[in-house]
């Protein structure tokens, strides 16, 4: 086939839903952006375990240690589902991980925002996870067969995650005054930084049109925004706190609810690495890599010597 | 299945199957980088039957995995199409007859 006819070939069957698989052709464009997308959206699970990963010790009760334990070691699984997804486009992992730790990759904003109090392991399950179900439902059609499937497993695990975010919040909600107004913080301190995590507005993402076409995104920044926003906001009714956003009102003539102006300099400046915690993150991923290389090493050495020793005993044996 | 890219220090590439109850077929559940078999299982349960998903498990590395082309599927599987005598719809039979 000429590269015209086996470019249409794939147009034709993702127009029809038909799953892309890694064997077969794709654009090399397609292959690239999807590289970027998935690699992305794994590193951002595996940093996302550092700011939680720092309250397991301190959690208040058995309980709730185990539930964080357990969230955590979730989010370690989607970073795997995903890197194996992304290896399937042709990258290595060692690849991935150079790129995610000399920062030429990137990985979503919001975790680089500081995780202050207890409070804030349930406003992040409640908005963090909440925004990433938003943004990962819908990719569980996306184009790409071992993304998509990926996508599924993740969707199917972040449900819990958001419950007991929220459970931590209406615990704290009805408890004593120090309590609410803790919970009431940490709603103030992730509110702005989650409603960022759906990406600038559709005007300003220019391969947002691209990226629909080739069904690697299904639904505009925009319009998961505003999702979140409305039902989100109904959340936080029930737990007696309010979003720290003047301008939030309920917009009879289009059933949405309208919001202030997201700070998007705020935005471009943690992408950029300067949030609060961008240097951190990385050093503690730096760091983890550095010091487990001699473990790598030495289950490889192992593994050589005794595949060598059964070579030899089935070949006396022969 | 994931291509394995050739870097000398990584651990290999495995390809896990998961049978998710008795009685079942092992289905394709993913990939997963181990030193060893064993490892690869312990690091299947780990990444793949967090949920009771499992109760068996079969790793094998991937590359002693071998595909049809996808360029090939016209002549693999098209032969296939126009023999739906193969199917018992095919057959119109009177409907009094039962047992059939
Ligand atoms: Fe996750
Ligand atoms: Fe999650």
């Amino acid at each position: 086939m000429t590269v015209d006819s086996l470019q249409e070939h794939f147009d034709d069957k993702v127009k029809r839903e038909v799953t892309i698989e890694p064997r077969d052709w794709m654009p090399d464009d397609y292959r690239k952006t999807l590289l970027r997308q998935i690699s992305q959206h794994a590193h951002s699970e595996i940093v996302g375990m550092l700011p939680e990963g720092n309250w397991i010790t301190r959690a208040p009760n058995l309980r709730r240690k185990a539930v964080l334990l357990a969230k955590v070691q979730d989010e370690a699984g989607h970073g795997l589902y995903l890197y194996s997804a992304a290896e399937t486009l042709g990258s290595s992992r060692d690849e991935m991980m150079e790129q995610l730790h000399s920062g030429k990759a990137k990985y979503s904003s919001i975790f680089n925002y500081p995780s202050l109090t207890w409070a804030d392991m349930g406003a992040i399950g409640w908005l963090v996870d909440g925004a990433a179900i938003m943004n990962q439902v819908p990719l569980c059609r996306a184009s790409y067969g071992p993304y998509a499937r990926a996508m599924v497993r993740v969707c199917k695990e972040e449900s819990f995650h958001q419950r007991q975010g929220f459970e931590i919040m209406l615990t704290l909600s009805n408890g004593t005054e120090v309590q609410k107004k803790l919970a009431q913080d940490a709603l103030n301190r992730w509110w702005w930084p989650s409603i960022m995590m759906f990406g600038p507005p559709d005007d300003n993402s220019p391969n947002t049109e691209q990226s629909m076409r080739w069904r690697i995104k299904r639904i505009s920044n925009d319009e998961l925004r505003q999702r979140f926003i409305d039902v989100t906001v109904e959340q936080a009714k029930i737990l007696g706190l309010t979003p720290p956003d003047k301008d939030l009102k309920w917009n009879e003539a289009t059933g949405h609810y309208d919001f202030g102006a997201i700070n998007w300099d705020e935005f471009w400046n943690v992408v950029k690495g300067n949030g609060p915690c961008n240097k951190e993150r990385l050093e503690a991923r730096k760091k983890a890599w550095e010091e487990g290389e001699w473990v790598r090493e030495a289950a490889l050495a192992y593994s050589k010597k005794r595949s060598e020793r059964n070579n030899k005993i089935s070949a006396k044996a022969a | 299945m994931a291509q394995q890219t050739t870097n000398k220090n990584e651990w290999p590439l495995w390809e896990v199957f998961i049978r998710s109850k008795a009685g079942l077929d092992h289905k394709h559940a993913g990939s997963i980088h181990a030193a060893d078999a064993e490892m690869a299982i312990e690091n299947a349960r780990d990444v793949y039957t967090r949920r009771m998903e499992g109760v068996s498990i079969w790793v094998v590395e991937s590359k002693y995995i071998h595909a049809s082309e996808p360029g090939q599927s016209e002549e693999l599987f098209e032969p296939a199409n126009d023999k739906i005598y193969r199917h018992p719809t095919f057959y119109d039979l009177p409907d009094e007859l039962k047992h059939m």
